[in-house]
């Protein structure tokens, strides 16, 4: 099995995966190394999912989720939430109760 | 040693005050300092804070407080390191999160500490559940306890192994496509992946939302019984967890399982499948059939597209769900001039290769141009798989298969090709994709070297009890549970 798999999701890796663009709209930066790696072993996985272009879909609907719940609502009333303290504990850096972003308007 | 026994064992010595629940706690943290530098199921604990409670539930067994009323009463149990315990820390195996303290708790802790259960530790991991074996782990790989050149699977390996090392009593994990059933199979111990929604996944940090489930470890199927029905219920907390009543799980072990249907998924036994593994489950159905089950051939026609699915689907909302650890509110940060390069650089540096390899393959496979080609259509296939199950579901009480092909790998065999890691999970990821319930337990092991092999039944949304019935009849009726690993 193993071996079967391997020879089909080689013989169809995606020629058209840009991974230095992607990882860009992902907000991820790689090294060259990275970009090359990443970039052969996705084009691999992608050449083994590419078999779901052989299954029919035609009049299937889509599962966003296995429990069929919609409009999950509660009581519209005020619950307690975290105390400003306790919200900027983690904070990598913060100030006057508020996060310290780098400056994004001159 | 105190240490080696059940939930059940224990409860009964607590109550006829043959031990302390200190005594139990100190039994296991001894077994922690003996054992867990070849082990490495920790990456940290408190063993002060594990005494401090352990000391209280001896004081409330002192007061009258039976395990009637608390089931968990002074039972020591670790948590794999994605579920948040106020003022704890909480860091997904994960160098973005390292100095990261919980500022609540998980619905599924505060449920364990309302039952006076001692809960303590943080189990080693797979970063963000991402991965198979816990080498993905930023910061070191746990070992099978049958075999320390080997992996414990994952990504809840941390869990599997300290159960299966006698480290603690009982662990809880979760469960993306196999992240309990596979470690649980590979450590020889039992794990539990209920139904979507049966368990709030408030306070677990969200891999795949609508695959994500927590479950527990354990040395038997009554301890899985018992775990399962102080974590389950409907909680407001949780949007997706289902209001379906939680009935006596450890009532409906009866050892009747007279006339329950088994249905063996054709696709499921296969070339690929270890020689020894195949025929360890085959044997296990014979029993299961001896006990009194009818077992009927079915087919799940769309089995050979699940990994796909999932590796589509997962990634995609793992690159949604990962969007949250930017540098900005908690977590590591690397400055940059501008919030985009601040973003870039943190999210480089604090994430490992297999989160970005899997943060890339979802944003690709949403963006424009390739959503319908590969997410929607992901979407459709994960309904036929699911409607697979369903429809076999209308003729069986539950499907039984191997949980995984093999028996624990090499550690550093299969790191070098995420396909084949991801190949390993080919028998557990479509139970995610229907939202059904599953467990692992042990059926037997492999001879050279000697390997646990994994057991895995499959039930009906909500059929736990059902599943936990044959599973504790196969059980009680086979000595494999009784097997301790040589630590």
């Amino acid at each position: 099995m193993r071996e079967g798999h391997g020879l089909l999701f080689r013989a169809m890796a995606a020629t058209d995966f840009d991974v230095k663009y992607v990882a860009n709209l992902a907000r991820l930066t790689l090294t060259p190394q990275e970009e090359k790696l990443f970039g052969e072993q996705l084009g691999q996985v992608l050449g083994y999912i590419e078999k779901l272009k052989q299954v029919d879909v035609s009049n299937v609907e889509p599962t966003a989720h296995a429990v069929p719940m919609v409009n999950v609502v509660r009581a519209d009333v005020v619950q307690p939430s975290l105390p400003n303290e306790e919200a900027l504990r983690n904070a990598p850096a913060k100030a006057n109760g508020l996060f310290v972003v780098p400056k994004i308007v001159e | 040693m105190l240490n080696q026994l059940t939930i059940s064992e224990l409860s009964g010595h607590l109550a006829k005050r043959q031990c302390s629940a200190r005594e139990i706690a100190q039994s296991c943290l001894d077994q922690i300092q003996r054992v867990d530098n070849s082990i490495q199921s920790f990456l940290s604990y408190d063993a002060a804070d594990t005494l401090a409670q352990a000391e209280q539930a001896d004081r409330a067994l002192a007061s009258g407080i039976t395990h009637q009323q608390k089931p968990l009463l002074g039972v020591p149990i670790a948590l794999k390191d994605v579920l948040a315990v106020k003022g704890q820390p909480l860091g997904c195996g994960s160098r973005i999160l390292e100095k990261f303290v919980s500022p609540y708790s998980a619905t599924v802790v505060e449920k364990l500490q309302s039952a006076g259960a001692v809960v303590f530790g943080r189990l080693n991991m797979d970063e963000f559940a991402m991965g198979s074996s816990t080498e993905n782990s930023a910061f070191f790989t746990t070992r099978n306890p049958w075999d320390t050149t080997r992996i414990p699977g994952g990504s809840s390996g941390g869990s599997a192994a300290a159960v299966a090392a006698q480290e603690c009593i009982a662990t809880l994990g979760s469960d993306t496509g196999g992240s309990i059933r596979q470690p649980a199979a590979l450590c020889g111990v039992v794990g539990f992946k209920p139904t979507y929604g049966r368990v709030s996944r408030y306070g677990l940090v969200a891999f795949a939302s609508s695959l994500d489930q927590i479950g527990p470890f354990t040395k038997d199927v009554r301890d899985a019984a018992t775990m399962l029905g102080v974590i389950s219920g409907h909680d407001l907390k949780d949007s997706t967890s289902v209001p379906e009543p939680v009935p006596d799980y450890v009532a409906a072990l009866d050892g009747n399982i007279k006339g329950l249907r088994l249905g063996l998924p054709k696709e499921y036994f296969i070339g690929g499948v270890d020689p020894e593994v195949s025929n360890a489950v085959q044997t296990a159905v014979k029993q299961l059939e001896k006990l009194g089950a009818e077992v009927v051939e079915i087919s799940l026609p769309h089995t050979e597209y699940a990994v796909a699915v999932y590796y589509i689907i997962a990634t995609a909302e793992a690159s949604a769900n990962l969007a949250r650890f930017d540098g900005i509110r908690y977590g590591l940060r690397v400055d940059g001039p501008t919030p985009a390069e601040l973003y870039g650089k943190t999210r480089g540096a604090g994430f490992g290769a297999e989160v970005k390899r899997r943060i890339i393959l979802g944003t690709y496979v949403l963006s424009s141009g390739y959503y319908d080609a590969y997410y929607l259509r992901a979407q459709k296939v994960r309904t036929l798989v699911r409607q697979d199950f369903l429809k076999a579901f209308e003729r069986v009480d539950a499907i039984v298969t191997p949980t995984t092909p093999t028996g624990a790998f090499k550690a550093g065999e299969k790191t070098g090709d995420p396909m084949q890691m991801y190949l390993s999970d080919i028998f557990t990821i479509s139970c995610n994709l229907a939202g059904i319930c599953g467990v692992s337990l042990p059926c037997g092991f492999t001879s050279q070297p000697k390997l646990p092999i994994g057991l895995q039944i499959l039930g009906k949304p909500f059929g736990e009890a059902t599943v936990l019935k044959l599973a504790h009849a196969y059980e009680q009726s086979t000595p494999w549970h009784r097997e301790r690993a040589k630590v």
